[in-house]
């Protein structure tokens, strides 16, 4: 994520206060993810899941993710290929999980300013920011290092598997 | 989240005194005082996972990462979500649920016997000064212990039974704080919907909102948890209530042992710490009822009054419990339901049904024309059993997006159990203080 800014991306645009029952529904719970991604967004975007490619960018308006704990609706995302989403918010609850799944989450005032189709890049080197279509920059709040470094490492569970490994190491006998 | 996460904390507060939240973090980080915004790493008193967000989600991810659960005694398993199985997958999800409690010898597993917020402390689970996450959005229902409760998502559950660790933001604290006497059928539900009106869906911002006041002290623990519950639906971390004699009667009610109940942390918010506050009168409060598809689309019950529901539906752990189901058979008592209403009771657990059965609230209900079923999340999960294309529900439940109870055309109305049960009386929603009247 950090290394290619230079990549142009495709926005698809969605409102305020998207839910978890919409990104992930419940109907679809007890299957895999592979199956509750297929049906990501279909009651406001019955195109998005088919049409979404690798690399594409999610923009939202305030409140995205609000709703239940279902890590699903951020790993729905992530199965899709979706780089990173853009929002002005988030619920807590749904920026932890999409962190701990290693999906960025940029929290970008005007993210609603960029229209659907638009190409922009993404850099999150320093401080992240958005370059929109025309090259104008949305900045972004800054990310906590230790989230950013879950990003990279493509999540908790990686993270954690370091962890049990030092522990394994440093433990006597 | 709109703050994201800052990770300075702001020094300058430091001689001030400290909220409820900033106790209850600072207890379980191992410091002496936190100041909002610091981040920590805190020990966790208590894990709580049910069937969907549990074993069938952890099992993999402990075995990929080579560990074991820190201390099963800290663990609670509640089997609600897919309960009673539906279908061949939920028999699959429960079956690997019980193998997997019976391989891991989890001591305290809850099956088939209620939701697990309610479930939870109902077992004694729950004690005042404990910092706790569960699996399940509405977790900030423990926050009515004077615990600090949280949901996680199962990956994050995954660290935390891996390590008894996790990391929280010290929030600031919204403090409402409600005064006087509510009027005869309005509920702790009406006070949140009309919050959560106020404040919107995520104006808890993720940071903690408590609840104070003679209003509050003055309700009963199921009525406390009602306003922990639905913080969730604020979009708040936690929804705290410092622990105080009510709070001791319940524990004890429920076989917590004294001694227990006497080393547990009574904390409370210094006058002198920094809240942001918010004041409300509980007897100019109207019920309230929350217009699909949102619980931020609220309004005083009399704007719905054009509305015929054709379910009135008592369940959750956000509007089943005891005090629920007394609240809407008082409403019932020698009643029937409209013509054309279909009235649904789904306990929030056994024990509640237990006791509401022998106080005869249950046939109450069942000679109003109630049909009981399981005690289980039922249809406010979404997981199965949910309404039919183009219903009406009138719901004591805590969320009516759109496609989560059923179909993307069911229209959900949620009020508090009383509404519920006066609307499905009438067959439109109507006011409750009028049957009373």
């Amino acid at each position: 994520m950090t290394k290619d800014t230079l990549t142009f991306r495709k926005v698809w645009r969605v409102g305020a206060n998207i839910d978890t029952d919409a990104l992930a529904p419940g109907a679809y719970m007890k299957h895999g993810i592979e199956v509750i991604a297929a049906h990501c967004l279909e009651v406001h975007r019955p195109d998005f899941a088919a049409g979404v490619r690798p690399g594409d960018v999610l923009v939202a308006g305030p409140n995205f993710g609000i709703g239940s704990s279902r890590e699903q609706a951020a790993d729905a995302l992530k199965q899709l290929g979706i780089a990173a989403v853009i929002a002005p918010s988030y619920s807590g609850l749904f920026f932890r999980n999409a962190f701990n799944l290693g999906l960025l989450l940029l929290t970008c005032p005007n993210a609603e300013t960029l229209q659907e189709n638009e190409t922009v890049q993404i850099d999150c080197k320093g401080m992240p920011f958005v370059k929109n279509s025309q090259g104008q920059i949305l900045t972004c709040q800054d990310v906590p290092s230790f989230l950013m470094d879950m990003v990279n490492a493509g999540g908790l569970v990686n993270v954690l598997k370091h962890r049990m490994a030092d522990k394994a190491i440093s433990m006597p006998g | 989240m709109s703050a994201a996460v800052e990770i300075r904390g702001d020094r300058s507060v430091r001689t001030r005194g400290s909220t409820l939240a900033q106790k209850l973090i600072a207890r379980a980080a191992g410091q002496s005082h936190v100041n909002v915004g610091d981040v920590l790493t805190c020990q966790v008193d208590l894990a709580m996972f049910h069937d969907s967000s549990g074993p069938r989600r952890l099992k993999p991810m402990l075995a990929d990462i080579g560990a074991e659960i820190w201390d099963k005694n800290k663990v609670v398993l509640v089997l609600d979500h897919y309960v009673p199985a539906r279908d061949a997958d939920a028999e699959k999800i429960i079956r690997i649920t019980r193998d997997v409690a019976k391989e891991w010898q989890l001591p305290h597993v809850i099956d088939s016997e209620g939701i697990c917020h309610v479930v939870l402390p109902e077992r004694g689970h729950l004690k005042p000064g404990y910092f706790c996450v569960g699996g399940d959005s509405h977790s900030p229902t423990g926050g009515a212990f004077g615990t600090y409760m949280f949901g996680i998502g199962a990956t994050e559950m995954l660290g935390v039974v891996a390590t008894g660790e996790i990391w929280v933001q010290v929030p600031q604290t919204l403090r409402m704080v409600w005064h006087g006497a509510l009027q005869k059928g309005v509920c702790a539900k009406d006070m949140m919907l009309h919050m959560i009106a106020k404040f919107g869906m995520n104006g808890g911002n993720y940071q903690a909102v408590e609840f104070a006041g003679d209003t509050v002290r003055g309700l009963g623990m199921q009525e406390r948890m009602t306003l922990s519950n639905m913080s969730a639906e604020m979009g708040a971390q936690v929804g705290l209530i410092a622990a105080d004699s009510t709070t001791r009667a319940y524990l004890q009610s429920v076989g917590v042992s004294d001694e227990v109940i006497e080393q547990s942390h009574y904390f409370e918010t210094d006058d002198s710490a920094e809240c942001q506050r918010f004041d409300f009168e509980a007897s100019q409060l109207s019920p309230q009822v929350a217009a699909p598809h949102s619980p931020e689309n609220t309004k005083a019950v009399g704007a719905y009054a054009h509305v015929k529901p054709s379910v009135a539906y008592i369940g959750a752990c956000t509007g089943a419990k005891l005090a629920d189901l007394r609240a809407a058979a008082e409403v019932l008592k020698g009643r029937k339901v409209a013509a054309g209403v279909q009235l649904l009771v789904a306990p929030a657990s056994a024990r509640d049904q237990a006791q509401a059965a022998k106080e005869g609230v249950m046939q109450i209900l069942i000679d109003a024309g109630a049909s009981v079923l399981p005690n289980a999340c039922g249809a406010c999960a979404g997981y199965g059993g949910t309404f039919e294309e183009g219903a009406t529900v009138i719901s004591s439940t805590a969320r009516n997006f759109q496609g989560r109870m059923g179909p993307a055309s069911v229209q959900v109305y949620l009020a508090s159990p009383a509404t519920v049960a006066a609307s499905a009386l009438k067959g439109y929603i109507a006011d409750v203080r009028e049957v009373f009247a």
